[in-house]
């Protein structure tokens, strides 16, 4: 059974085994297979020298170049906090204002406004500060708050309805849930709202204005012109924070809406609060 | 015998069944009466063919028949849960907002069923296949082989519908809970004592190298999936329960299967099958008896030690990630000593490439075995894998292991066994192969490039800095830039689908006996795709 035989096209000895048909040859291991193989594991022995590499009973080896991954990762983090260093003391202590006049800080600012809005604000306010229905359009001169660089600032430090004692807040009644105002009266000043800021001329001619009066004048102004004191929202110019037109006018109007914001304060250090109160100023509706 | 089996049977339908009344949650009750019906059908089919099972003579090719129709069906099933969730990454509105159509779930649906329900079917078969006709003897344990063979499908059915209902260990690649892990340990034992028991029947004077990677991707297989799935059930009637393992041991042994359900369950099992079928199907001897002792013997002594290159730059310790990364650069050499033994044994036989697609596609498998397996080696390297890591680049690089390597060289022994097993003088269109290989391979082109490419920018993104030391780009930045990529994956993935339908046509009329009529391929001398 084990007869070894030549096979013909190759010229090589088989093994003389026999498996369902299928024979052996004896080939010799390819050499440059061999070397390169031979080759891996000297490059091996060699990075366990130079490297961290076998464990022993309480430490490891802990090789010639004295390497470590962690150490590297300091110096890398250290190395960026060095070359920031002169900038961000500058920036501590400049008002927003200062920065918006020095072109060195303004820059420097921009920059890491820019990464820090990457990493905290894009959740709600999308990456292109379009914002989403709940969450404000940066980008545009409709503030709630007010949209001055110190104004920006401080609604970014304190947040809006937060759990910091200088928060920004205002509560809207739920006129519809607390029975202010029935459905019929709810949908009348819906109606109101609404021309406000599509056909200011009817608006006047509707019975909603009443109501308004009355119920709504204090916050949003005569006309719909807003409170950025208050932070209640112009309701003239078209752009609205809760999207969808009257059923969610009527709905805000009987169940009253609020969003939150984190106070960031918490969160994050006074020259990066800084740097993002000028950054989303910079966006294009700073006043 | 056949009492004590009819015992054995009767205590575990009256177990399962205890189990399913007593169980405290709804899938615990639904698993444990499958389980129960799985006893009861086994008592009904042992009875019946109680004569059929004592037969000692010739080879029990029914259940390599049942293996290729089990393959065949999951490997379409995984392949569109695989095209479905490539759909939902590409497009999330996809995940329909419910659970149990959610990524989370389906991911691990996707991935179990093809590597354990297709390849593991696949295994299944093939090894059942090779050892009869390399020991020349037929299957050892009676009814055991179909034991192994239904309680597999068993483990399949139990894995995939519990992910869907939300029950998980959240192990990756090990996501089945602690009973469907006992019940799997139970049908791989078995599957052992049955591949061992025929190797001791054998005719042989010697173990052909396809048996020995058998063997080790058993034995191996069994070791990883005991080790990594230790755990304490918080209720034996209930689905949960906690792995014994804990932060970095339990990374680190995770990954130590992970890494090895790869080595030993897609490349050592994988290999086995190169190494029958391709010398058979090219009808050359071997390329070399030497190199195949040398690799095998390097692959299994290097694979079990990379598995920490999953972890660089955690909280591994350091020098584990050193030892990860030097063995699997060591690990190059052994897996192309594969690649060569597989591609050398056509000397002399290029030429059939032209004629036999069959051929062709499980030549073409131990091409991408052989760039996979130099593509993982270079991601192992700590500074390539600082880019590489969490990115797509790992999906393709996977991707190009899966459907280049393990889903071809399982394709072309469907392809070759089929015919053989139902009788058949031939496949019934060779040009339906044909087709299948180019729009396959088409697919798996576009698939890993689309990784590759959508993989580096991503690594490349997370990690710019502008001049003044911020990041460049937040993460949902780069998320977006991933879209055109995932759309070409998914189309990638699409063309493979199809090719997989083609193949269960093509296998669907061979095994009815159906031929089509074609003209002999250019250049052949032999009848077309006569079987060898």
């Amino acid at each position: 059974m084990s007869e070894k035989k030549i096979d013909e096209v190759s010229g090589m000895e088989t093994t003389g085994h026999d498996w369902d048909g299928i024979g052996e040859l004896n080939s010799p291991l390819p050499r440059w297979w061999v070397w390169t193989y031979y080759l891996t594991i000297l490059w091996a022995i060699g990075y366990w020298i130079a490297m961290p590499a076998w464990p022993l009973v309480s430490d490891y080896t802990r090789g010639m170049l004295g390497y470590s991954q962690r150490a590297q990762l300091s110096d890398q983090i250290a190395a960026v906090k060095a070359g920031q260093a002169e900038l961000i003391a500058r920036t501590a202590k400049a008002s927003v204002a200062d920065i918006k006049g020095n072109a060195e800080l303004l820059e420097f600012a921009l920059a890491g406004g820019r990464s820090a809005y990457a990493v905290n604000c894009v959740q709600c306010h999308g990456s292109g500060a379009s914002g989403a229905s709940g969450y404000p359009n940066l980008n545009d001169d409709d503030w709630l708050w007010g949209g001055t660089v110190e104004q920006i600032q401080a609604t970014i430090q304190y947040g809006i309805r937060s759990e910091h004692d200088e928060t920004r807040a205002n509560e809207m009644p739920a006129f519809g849930r607390d029975e202010i105002l029935n459905p019929q009266q709810v949908d009348e000043v819906s109606d109101y709202v609404m021309a406000l800021s599509q056909n200011p001329d009817l608006a006047k001619t509707l019975p909603g204005k009443a109501l308004y009066k009355e119920y709504c004048v204090d916050c949003h102004g005569a006309g719909g012109m807003g409170n950025q004191e208050l932070g209640a929202p112009k309701l003239s110019d078209g752009i609205w924070l809760h999207e969808g037109g009257k059923p969610v006018v009527v709905d805000v109007i009987t169940n009253s809406r609020s969003g939150m914001m984190p106070a960031w304060v918490n969160r994050l250090d006074a020259v990066t609060v800084k740097q993002l109160a000028v950054y989303v100023h910079s966006l294009g509706g700073g006043k | 015998m056949h009492i004590l089996s009819m015992l054995i049977l009767a205590l575990g339908a009256a177990a399962t069944l205890l189990l399913a009344i007593q169980a405290s949650d709804a899938v615990m009750s639904f698993h444990a009466g499958l389980m129960a019906l799985f006893f009861v059908v086994g008592i009904v089919l042992v009875q019946k063919r109680r004569n059929n099972l004592t037969n000692t003579d010739g080879y029990e090719d029914g259940i390599i028949r049942a293996g290729a129709i089990a393959s065949t069906f999951w490997g379409v099933v995984g392949f569109l849960v695989g095209l479905v969730i490539a759909l939902q990454l590409a497009f999330p509105v996809l995940n329909f907002d419910l659970p149990w159509t959610n990524f989370g779930r389906l991911r691990p649906l996707h991935t179990s069923a093809v590597i354990f329900a297709f390849g593991g079917n696949i295994l299944l078969m093939t090894s059942f296949h090779v050892v009869q006709r390399t020991c020349q003897a037929r299957l050892a344990g009676g009814w055991a082989p179909w034991f192994v063979f239904w309680g597999y499908q068993l483990f399949i059915v139990m894995a995939a519908t519990g992910y869907v209902l939300g029950v998980t260990q959240s192990k990756e690649y090990a996501e089945p809970e602690w009973y469907v892990d006992l019940w799997l340990t139970l049908v791989w034992v078995v599957y052992l004592l049955v591949f061992l028991g025929t190797l001791w029947k054998r005719r042989e004077p010697h173990i052909y190298v396809a048996n020995w990677f058998y063997l080790a991707f058993i034995v191996t297989v069994a070791m990883l999936h005991i080790i990594n799935n230790l755990a304490i059930p918080i209720s034996w009637t209930g689905t949960r329960s906690y792995v014994i393992w804990g932060g970095v041991q339990d990374a680190l042994t995770q990954w130590w299967y992970g890494h090895n359900a790869v080595g030993f369950f897609l490349t050592a099992g994988f290999l086995a099958i190169m190494y029958y079928y391709v010398p058979k199907r090219a009808e050359r001897p071997v390329y070399s008896y030497r190199l195949s002792i040398v690799h095998f013997w390097s692959l299994i002594f290097l694979y079990i030690w990379a598995g920490p290159h999953h972890l660089h730059y955690t909280a591994l310790p350091e020098w584990s990630q050193t030892l990860g990364m030097t063995f699997s650069i060591m690990l190059w050499m052994p897996s192309w000593g594969g690649m060569i033994n597989g591609l050398m044994t056509l000397s002399g036989a290029w030429d059939k490439l032209r004629t036999d697609p069959v051929l062709r596609m499980m030549v073409v498998s131990v091409a991408f075995y052989g760039m996979s397996t130099f593509e993982g080696p270079l991601m192992s390297i700590k500074e390539v894998n600082a880019l590489s890591h969490y990115t797509d680049w790992t999906i393709g690089h996977v991707h190009s292991g899966a459907l280049g390597w393990v889903a071809f060289v399982s394709f072309g022994a469907l392809y070759h066994i089929v015919p053989i097993m139902w009788g058949r003088q031939r496949l019934y269109s060779l040009k339906l192969v044909n087709m299948h290989f180019w729009v396959a391979t088409l697919g798996i082109v576009l698939y890993i490039t689309a990784m590759w490419v959508s993989g580096i920018l991503q690594g490349l993104m997370w990690r710019a800095y502008d001049q003044l030391g911020f990041l460049e780009y937040s993460f949902v930045e780069t998320v977006e830039a991933m879209h055109p990529f995932y759309v070409i994956r998914a189309l990638g993935g699409l063309l493979f689908v199809l090719g997989s339908f083609v193949m269960a046509y093509n296998l669907w009329r061979t095994m009815r006996g159906d031929l089509r009529i074609e003209a002999a391929p250019i250049g052949s001398t032999n009848p077309v795709g006569a079987a060898s």
